[in-house]
C-alpha cells in the first residue's frame, strides 16, 4: 500500500509517477460487485457470476495526467453477507465503491447504510463512489437517478449509473476515483500502516531490502 | 444457515481462522461463527480504547490516552519467529498479502536484576556483559558447532551424536556454565522451563537455530510484529477462508451442538440448525470435553514510554529466565508502541506474562513489571489453561488448546497443524493454495 515513484518499478515508464491505492468493494449480495470489478479489471462479464469464490484481491491500473493510479481493489469475498466484513477490510482503504442495484430499491437503502459504515470506521479522507449498477435494466428501474444522485451530492459522493454487462461507465467510475485521490507523496502515504510486506525468499539470510520499500 | 456443511468452525480465535482456512482450501465447505460480534476471540486487539476500559471495568479513559480508535490492545501477547511456522503459513497461504508487518527491535534477557541484549553471532557473544572472558570463549565455540550442525550430515556432528545425548551433557562437554545454559536455554532455544535439559541435545540446536535463521531473516531480533495488533492474523485467515467459499456469521450464539450416537451432527442456534460432519472450535464452546491443566497470567500495561535500559526500542521483547527469580517457568515481557498503530501517538503497550506457579499470580509477575517504570494503567487478566479431553475421533470434535503463556507461535501452529491431520487424516498440503488469487505481482 505504500506509494511508490517510477524509478523503483524496473518495468515503470521512465519518470511518471505511481500511486498506489488501496480501494474496497461493499453493498448488498448480488448487487454486482464482483461484475464490476471484473469488466474493470479484465473486461470480462458472466451473466451468472457465481458468488465471489477465488478471486478477491485485483488490481488496475488507469492513468491520469502524468501519473498511473493502480488500484489493489479488495472485494468483500462474502463477508458482508452476515455482517461479518472484519475492520481489517477497510483499514487503510484510500477508495470505496459502494454499489446498489437499479432495480431494487432495498439495495439503494443498505448501500446508505455501508456509506454511513465508511464514515465511521474507514479513514476521513477516503473517497466514495456510489454506482448503481445493472443500469441495462433500467425499464425495471425501482430506484430513481434524481433520488441517487441528490444523495449523492449531499454526502460528497462521486456518482454513477453503471452496467457490468454493457460496459457502461464502469471504465469511467474508477478513472473518476483516479482523480479525485490524492496524488501527491504526503497524502498517499498516509493510508499505509508503514510496515512492511512478508515475502518468500529463496535463502533464509536475505535482507530487509527484498521487502517493499518502508 | 439451514444448510449442510463438511465443517463448522466455532470461534474466531487464530487456531480457529487458520482451521477455517486450510479446510476452505482443501475443497470443504465450512461455515465459521463467533458468539461475539467481534473477530479473534481470546487473540483479539481491543479497540477503541473505551472497550478495553469497559472490559476490566474501569471508569473510561481520560483525555491523556488520545484517540480511542488509535488504539488496538492485544489480548494475548506474542511475537512472529520471522523464520517460523506462522509466517511459513502466511506466505503459502498469501495471507501475508493483507499484512504489513514491523520487526521487533530488541531481545533482552534477565540476569542478576538487569538486562542484557541476548547475544546470538560471534561478534555478539564476545562483547556481551553477561560472560566472563573465558566463558564468552566457550560460548563462541558452541554456537559455532550449532550453526555448523546438519541434522541429516552426521559428519557435521564433530564426535557427539545429538540425537543420543541430552542438551545438559552438550553444555556440559562445551563447559557452559549455569548462567550461559540460562540465557542459551531460555532467551535462544526459547524452553519455558528446565525439563528440557534431559531432551536430546538435537532439538535445542533446531531451536537456537530457528532463532538465529529467525534474526538473519530481517535483523535486529528474530521476532515481526504486525501492524494494528495481533487481531489482524485471525482476520486475514478468515479472508482466506471466505476467498475459497467460507461463510462467516458473527454474533451468533451457539446454543447446542446436536449429537446422534455420540457423533456431532450439527449445531444449532436458536431454532435454526446447521447439519455438518465435523465441528472445529475452542475450548469455551464446549466446556464439558475439555480439562483445565493450569493457568496463565497476563499483565497489560500502558506507559508514556519505552521501558528503561532498552536504549528507547519502540518494540521489544524481555525473557527473565525462572531460575533468575527462583521459579519453575520463565516470566516474559514485550512491548510495542504507537509505531504499530496499536496505541496512540506516543504511548506503549508492555504485557508481563508467566505460567501461573502460586496462589497469588499477581506477586509472580513483579519482576517483570519492575523493569517496566512508571506505568499508567495496567489491567491483569488470569485465564485457565484447557486442554481437550475428547481428541474428535469418535465425536467428531476438534478442540484446540488455550493459548499458552510462550511469547511466539510455534506451538500454536503445531496445535493447528495436529488438529487438522486429526480432523482429516492427512497433512496440510500447501499445494492446494492457488498461488493466482489475483493478479498482484511481487
Amino acid at each position: 500500500m505504500a506509494n511508490r515513484s517510477g524509478p523503483q518499478r524496473p518495468n515503470g515508464t521512465a519518470q511518471a509517477k505511481i500511486c498506489q491505492f488501496k480501494l474496497v468493494l461493499l453493498g448488498e449480495s448480488a448487487v454486482g460487485k464482483s461484475s464490476l470489478v471484473l469488466r474493470f479489471v479484465k473486461g470480462q462479464f458472466h451473466e451468472f457470476q457465481e458468488s465471489t469464490i477465488g478471486a478477491a484481491f485485483l488490481t488496475q491500473t488507469v492513468c491520469v495526467d502524468d501519473t498511473t493510479v493502480k488500484f489493489e481493489i479488495w472485494d468483500t469475498a462474502g463477508q458482508e453477507r452476515y455482517h461479518s466484513l472484519a475492520p481489517m477490510y477497510y483499514r487503510g482503504a484510500q477508495a470505496a465503491i459502494v454499489v446498489y442495484d437499479v432495480t431494487n430499491q432495498d439495495t439503494f437503502g443498505r448501500a446508505k447504510t455501508w456509506v454511513k459504515e465508511l464514515q465511521r470506521q474507514a479513514s476521513p479522507n477516503i473517497v466514495i463512489a456510489l454506482a448503481g449498477n445493472k443500469a441495462d435494466l433500467a425499464n425495471k428501474r425501482s430506484v430513481e437517478l434524481e433520488e441517487a444522485q441528490a444523495y449523492a451530492e449531499e454526502n460528497g459522493l462521486l456518482f454513477m449509473e453503471t452496467s457490468a454487462k454493457t460496459a457502461k461507465n464502469v471504465n469511467e467510475i474508477f478513472l473518476a476515483i483516479a482523480k479525485k485521490l490524492p496524488k501527491s507523496d504526503q497524502n498517499a502515504g498516509n493510508a499505509s500502516g508503514q510496515g512492511r510486506r512478508l515475502v518468500e525468499s529463496e535463502s533464509t539470510a536475505k535482507p530487509a531490502s527484498a521487502c517493499c520499500s518502508k | 444457515m439451514d444448510e449442510e456443511y463438511d465443517a463448522i468452525v466455532l470461534g474466531t480465535g487464530l487456531k480457529e481462522c487458520i482451521l477455517s482456512g486450510m479446510l476452505s482450501v482443501s475443497g470443504k465447505k465450512v461455515l465459521h461463527i463467533d458468539r461475539n460480534q467481534y473477530y479473534g476471540g481470546d487473540c483479539a486487539s481491543i479497540t477503541p480504547l473505551e472497550e478495553l476500559f469497559a472490559r476490566y471495568k474501569s471508569p473510561p479513559p481520560g483525555e491523556q490516552y488520545g484517540r480511542g480508535r488509535d488504539w488496538n490492545v492485544d489480548l494475548i501477547p506474542k511475537f512472529l519467529m520471522a523464520n517460523g511456522l506462522l509466517v511459513k503459513l502466511l506466505i503459502h497461504t498469501g495471507v501475508t498479502r493483507y499484512l504489513e508487518f514491523k520487526s521487533v527491535e530488541g531481545s533482552y534477557v534477565y540476569k542478576g536484576g538487569k538486562i542484557s541484549k541476548v547475544p546470538v553471532d560471534q561478534k555478539e557473544a564476545l562483547a556481551s556483559d553477561l560472560m566472563g572472558m573465558f566463558e564468552k570463549r566457550r560460548f563462541r565455540n558452541f554456537l559455532v558447532f550449532v550453526q555448523d550442525v546438519k541434522e541429516d550430515d552426521p559428519r557435521t556432528w564433530k564426535d557427539l551424536d545429538p540425537t543420543n545425548t541430552t542438551t545438559q551433557q552438550l553444555y556440559t562437554k562445551f563447559g557452559l556454565d549455569k548462567n550461559t545454559q540460562d540465557f542459551t536455554g531460555h532467551a535462544l532455544a526459547l524452553y519455558r522451563d528446565d525439563d528440557y535439559l534431559n531432551e536430546p541435545a538435537m532439538t535445542t540446536i533446531k531451536r537456537i537455530k530457528l532463532y538465529s535463521d529467525s534474526l538473519a531473516r530481517y535483523g535486529k531480533s528474530p521476532y515481526l510484529y504486525p501492524m494494528y495488533g495481533l487481531g489482524e492474523l485471525p482476520q486475514g485467515f478468515a479472508r482466506l477462508s471466505a476467498i475459497y467459499g467460507g461463510t462467516y456469521m458473527l454474533d451468533k450464539p451457539v446454543d447446542e451442538i446436536v449429537l446422534e450416537n455420540g457423533r456431532v451432527v450439527g449445531i444449532r442456534s436458536g431454532n435454526e440448525v446447521a447439519k455438518c460432519k465435523q465441528v472445529y472450535c475452542d475450548p469455551s464452546y464446549v466446556p464439558d470435553r475439555v480439562k483445565k491443566v493450569g493457568q496463565v497470567i497476563r499483565c497489560i500495561c500502558l506507559m508514556d514510554h519505552p521501558i528503561p535500559n532498552t536504549k528507547d526500542a519502540l518494540s521489544t521483547q524481555i525473557i527473565i529466565p525462572q531460575k533468575q527469580v527462583n521459579r519453575r517457568s520463565d516470566i516474559y515481557v514485550s512491548q510495542v508502541s504507537y509505531t504499530h498503530q496499536v496505541a496512540a501517538k506516543g504511548w506503549f503497550i508492555a504485557m508481563v506474562s508467566t505460567t501461573v506457579e502460586t496462589s497469588n499470580p499477581e506477586e509472580e509477575i513483579k519482576p517483570g513489571l519492575d523493569l517496566l517504570g512508571p506505568i499508567t494503567n495496567k489491567f491483569v487478566t488470569v485465564s485457565d489453561y484447557f486442554e481437550p479431553t475428547d481428541l474428535g475421533g469418535e465425536s467428531g470434535i476438534f478442540i484446540s488448546e488455550s493459548y499458552d503463556a510462550t511469547t511466539h507461535f510455534e506451538t500454536t501452529c503445531l496445535d493447528v497443524l495436529n488438529i487438522f491431520k486429526r480432523g482429516t487424516g492427512e497433512e496440510f498440503d500447501f499445494s492446494k493454495v492457488k498461488h493466482e488469487l489475483g493478479d498482484e505481482e511481487q
